[in-house]
């Protein structure tokens, strides 16, 4: 392969007593589309920010291009949508584009770049007076004025609304099938599986899985299944079901699992008296909590 | 991948520099707390202490009216004001929003970054000094030879630059909410101790013996005999104002390296 684009190599960050990233190695090749998955505080925006050369790593080393990410020419050729950063307020939409336009040596047209982040009609109004969805928009503007080989999109459907996060998600996938390298960042796995051919999860500040959406989503517990019993359950009248974790509380049950309907039958089968029956789906914090017990053993 | 190598790496400093300084210069001028007043402020000081009294002269038996003197003084105050409170207060707010950290992200290298803020600030200087000259000769019938003007002019706007690296440093060291607050609280007061609003004589003892070691009063100096106040020691105000830049720059330098330590590290 030739050299990644994107490369950790035993990368730990820690900011005092807090271990954010660590000892991560990971490459992305040119023309993947990767996404960074984890539930908040997982260190993903961490990572991001070594990849960048925004942070510096405690250990280990960050590469961009093969350069050191916080060489201009390795930033020439990047584009960025960072979840925390703040924009002038008091300049007009066309303004900060075609100011950004002129940070790099190969840039769109500054109409191109709007026109791309759906953003004509607000072209000449005041960065301040821009909605939550619209401030996205510009950042994805700005990062795509250089006409990056790369971009880096740390959480970028924040703030928006459904049909402007389904919008949205639709151009950066086309943007991924045009080429670019995409590396986001996101704590939605439909997000993931919807863009990404490959999924790094990220807990703890470790990689805990790296490999394709469909594959992640089968490992990790899609759903919920929770119930009350009028006598206490005992775990061993649960054992040999399909189960990634079991909580017992009391009379309520929560149960995480891939195969609802296999569990269902086999505890009507059981005979277990099952009240005020819920099946929903996990979100992924608690998906988390499956698929960790299964890789680290606390 | 040959065409990939002849491809330039980096994008050119110039045409870079420029837009910087021209959107820094609409984000100074569409804040119009703070355009206004540093463009308005002088003249209005002007209009307040020196209009009354223009044609008085500075002193018994002196020759330069109280009008040229405080021209000079206010010539001083806008500039200065500009650079230490535009400077100072956007740089502070623009952290607290986190802007740093975009621009960070960026190809965009500091050092151009800070010089078109400081050519943007240079401007609206320089229209500040206009404005007033414009309003003490037509309002208060200021004269000045043209040799005068121009030694003023260029006087004043010189004098702005360690101002500029105090400006720079207070961004960084201030946090956005204290900023406005800490920069006039130092402002304010140094500019009447350097007996920019009433002549030193005027002034109690102990703000006479401090004045000599504060930087406006060796930039008034210079501005007060750029209108005829004959000194025979400016050469040594020049050397503190050298001192000065230099004092201001690196103090500068180490507050904006302690915060990006702080920040990027």
């Amino acid at each position: 392969m030739s050299t990644p684009v994107v490369e950790l190599a035993n990368a730990t960050k820690r900011y005092g007593a807090l271990l954010a990233v660590d000892n991560v190695s990971l490459a992305i090749g040119t023309g993947e589309v990767v996404a960074m998955l984890g539930p908040n505080g997982a260190g993903k925006t961490t990572s991001i920010n070594l990849m960048l050369g925004l942070r510096s790593p405690t250990s280990g080393t960050a590469r961009l291009f093969g350069m050191d990410p916080r060489d201009l020419r390795a930033r020439s050729r990047v584009g960025v949508m960072l979840q925390e950063s703040g924009v002038p307020g008091m300049l007009r939409v066309d303004e900060i584009v075609r100011l950004f336009c002129t940070y790099y040596p190969h840039p769109l047209p500054p109409a191109q770049a709007i026109a791309m982040a759906g953003l004509q009609e607000k072209s000449r109004t005041l960065v301040k007076d821009l909605s939550g969805g619209q401030h996205q928009r510009l950042y994805l503007a700005l990062a795509l004025c250089g006409d990056p080989e790369v971009l880096f999109l740390d959480e970028p459907t924040v703030g928006m609304d459904v049909e402007g996060r389904r919008r949205f998600l639709s151009e950066i996938a086309d943007l991924g099938e045009r080429g670019r390298t995409i590396v986001l960042t996101t704590h939605y796995l439909e997000e993931a599986d919807q863009l990404a051919k490959r999924v790094i999860v990220i807990d703890h500040g470790h990689v805990i899985a790296d490999s394709t959406p469909a594959e992640i989503k089968a490992r990790v517990a899609g759903k919920r299944v929770t119930f009350t019993t009028e006598r206490r359950l005992e775990e061993t009248q649960l054992s040999g079901l399909p189960l990634n974790s079991i909580q017992l509380d009391q009379h309520r049950v929560r149960l995480l699992t891939n195969q609802p309907e296999e569990v269902l039958r086999e505890l009507f089968r059981r005979g277990i008296d099952v009240h005020e029956l819920e099946v929903a789906g996990a979100d992924l914090e608690e998906a988390f909590v499956a698929m960790t017990r299964h890789e680290v053993p606390a | 991948m040959s065409a990939v190598a002849a491809r330039v790496a980096t994008a050119p400093v110039l045409p870079m520099l420029w837009e910087q300084a021209r959107a820094e210069f609409r984000k100074l001028l569409r804040v119009q707390a703070f355009s206004v007043t540093s463009i308005v402020l002088p003249s209005m000081f002007f209009a307040f202490i020196g209009l009354g009294q223009a044609k008085e002269p500075l002193f018994q038996g002196s020759s330069v009216t109280f009008g040229q003197y405080f021209l000079a003084s206010m010539a001083l105050y806008g500039v200065a004001n500009v650079m230490v409170l535009g400077f100072g207060i956007s740089l502070a707010n623009e952290r607290g929003q986190k802007q740093d950290l975009l621009m960070k992200s960026t190809p965009l290298p500091p050092a151009v970054f800070f010089l078109a803020k400081a050519l943007s600030a240079l401007v609206i200087a320089f229209v500040s000094i206009v404005v007033l000259s414009l309003f003490a000769s037509i309002a208060g019938g200021v004269h000045l030879t043209a040799s005068q003007w121009l030694t003023l002019g260029t006087r004043a706007m010189v004098c702005s630059v360690p101002f500029i690296g105090l400006g720079f440093a207070l961004g960084y060291l201030a946090g956005p909410n204290s900023a406005p607050a800490v920069t006039n609280l130092i402002y304010l007061p140094t500019a009447f101790a350097s007996g920019l609003f009433f002549p030193l004589q005027f002034l109690p003892q102990f703000i006479r013996d401090i004045a000599p070691y504060l930087p406006l009063y060796r930039a008034a100096h210079l501005v007060w005999n750029a209108v005829g106040v004959p000194y025979n020691d400016v050469r040594d105000d020049w050397l503190y104002m050298a001192g000065y830049t230099v004092g201001f720059f690196l103090l500068a330098l180490w507050a904006y390296r302690r915060d990006q330590g702080k920040k990027f590290n």
